[in-house]
């Protein structure tokens, strides 16, 4: 393992899962969880050194429901830089340049990402047909709180995602009223993250 | 990572499904979380089982399984019925994990047309095995029809169905398969569980998943969701009530199965659950026929093998 990790260094390329059964199971349960109860931060035990700007927790997620079946999108951050090769050698997914094309969005730089409504929101009839945005932010604690409301939440939690961009909840409050369609959001911060699904309602 | 990993037959991948197709079933569980109630096509793999005995659930669970969590399985209620035991031995060999038949222990529940006496709680999770994820599909055999109908939101068609029990009989007379309305957009069928369970599904603490192999959805409630069985004003939802109590744990809360005897009319009712009834018991609860030698021969293990045949 740590040979073939060596080979991989040397053709430039960071190592992804060590053990990719047990680590994808986990990391899956963190995001079922995050999306499940929506704004309760989830902790990841991988331990990943992803190219930068990728954080661990976005390496994680991407390693984890990555595949040839889901076209992604990465931001200018994320596109520069080791991470693309990174993610078709670990993940074979398609990198595709349209923001409405892709399942999965990756974004390293919250404070310059597209309008939600760019993205993907499904279809009437095929909901799931939306896409999921990864957003990098500096904390998961640190910003302004917003209370959110909705499925998963029992009354209402006080959220405070930092750095996000002027103008973010407004979007995400007509991304909500596109419910049931609409995009979904995982936050990450180093090794946590945290679930926006769009049946929740923010306030801010 | 692989610090306590447990044993398990390597001729197969860990949870026996390969990885791109838990992949792909975890990406439809994510939305199916996002969108609670709406039913997500998935490519559904064949399992080694008969569809109908569960292959819908066992993907879900297949899926979301890991080394550390703790499986119980429920075939109406009991642990110890042909469908029940054959899912749990499966994962045993599949995964190694502990297996369990105390709700309160279990991180992973599969249960078959039954929700568990003992509440959940935050972090467990509720897999169902679904015979038919469509609401709809009996009033409406096309699915491109049905899409529609969720799509946007036109449901009444179900009513005109509740209504015309209510003209027919002088009330709702469904009883089990109870159309629920989850987050107040899309008609949801809970699973063959009796209406007696509805209640439940409502602002549950845990995560109810939901997977039908032969049909090829994965739907899902995340937990306080509401989640709200249809009535009219005039003829509001109730659940079923016994004049009985159990037979063996002297229960009046729980769901019960009746038990025929004899050819003479004898019968006894006793709690679905088996663990919840077994529990009572050993705190010293009993009911009418606890201490007597016709319920110790049919206890609920020995009373129940027969409805397999009719599983949908």
């Amino acid at each position: 393992m740590s040979e073939h990790a060596t080979t991989m260094e040397a053709a430039g390329l960071k190592p992804g899962f060590a053990d990719p059964v047990f680590e994808a199971q986990t990391t899956f349960r963190t995001l079922l969880n995050a999306l499940a109860y929506a704004g309760r931060p989830g902790m990841l035990s991988t331990r990943l050194d992803p190219p930068h700007p990728l954080g661990p927790a976005s390496a994680a997620v991407a390693l984890t429901l990555f595949d040839f079946e889901t076209p992604v999108w990465l931001d200018a951050a994320a596109a520069a830089g080791g991470v693309p090769d990174y993610l078709r050698f670990h993940t074979g997914a398609p990198l595709v340049a349209e923001e409405g094309r892709a399942r999965f969005a990756l974004i390293a730089d919250a404070m310059q990402m597209p309008p939600l409504d760019r993205f993907a929101i499904g279809e009437d009839r095929y909901p799931d047909r939306s896409a999921t945005l990864i957003v990098q932010v500096p904390s998961l604690a640190a910003g302004p709180a917003v209370t959110w409301r909705g499925p998963g939440i029992d009354g209402a939690r006080a959220v405070s995602i930092a750095g996000l961009p002027e103008g973010f909840w407004t979007q995400w409050a007509d991304n909500h009223a596109l419910y049931p369609l609409g995009v979904d959001i995982i936050f990450t911060a180093g090794q946590a993250l945290i679930g926006l699904p769009r049946g929740i309602e923010a306030e801010g | 990572m692989s610090a306590a990993r447990p044993a398990w037959d390597e001729a197969y991948n860990f949870a026996y499904l390969d990885e791109q197709t838990k992949r792909m079933i975890r990406r439809a569980l994510l939305k199916a979380l996002a969108v609670p109630g709406y039913q997500v096509p998935f490519g559904g793999r064949e399992m080694p089982l008969a569809y109908g005995w569960g292959t819908g659930g066992m993907q879900v669970t297949a899926s979301v399984i890991g080394p550390s969590d703790t499986l119980k399985v429920i075939d109406q209620g009991a642990d110890d019925t042909t469908n029940a035991v054959s899912i749990r031995r499966f994962f045993q060999r599949v995964t190694g994990v502990n297996t369990t038949e105390a709700t309160e222990q279990a991180d992973i529940i599969q249960t078959r047309h039954r929700i568990p006496e003992v509440p959940l709680r935050e972090g467990q999770i509720l897999v169902y095995q679904v015979p038919q994820p469509e609401p709809l599909r009996k009033l409406e055999p096309r699915e491109t029809e049905t899409r529609k109908m969720h799509g946007f939101g036109e449901y009444g068609l179900m009513h005109v169905r509740l209504y015309e029990d209510i003209a027919r009989f002088g009330h709702i007379a469904t009883t089990y398969s109870y159309p629920v309305m989850v987050n107040g957009r899309y008609l949801m069928s809970p699973t063959p569980i009796p209406k007696f369970d509805n209640p439940k599904m409502r602002n549950n603490p845990a995560i109810q998943l939901f997977g039908a192999g032969r049909e090829k959805r994965i739907y899902a409630i995340p937990p306080y969701t509401r989640v709200e069985s249809l009535d009219f004003e005039d003829h509001p939802f109730e659940v079923q009530r016994w004049p009985h109590a159990c037979a063996l744990c002297g229960s009046r809360e729980s769901y019960l199965d009746e038990v025929v005897l004899d050819d003479s009319g004898g019968r006894m009712f006793v709690c679905s659950d088996t663990h919840y009834c077994a529990t009572r018991r050993a705190a010293g609860h009993s009911g009418a026929m606890a201490e007597g030698s016709v319920a110790r021969a049919l206890a609920p293990s020995a009373g129940k093998q027969e409805d397999s045949h009719e599983r949908a």
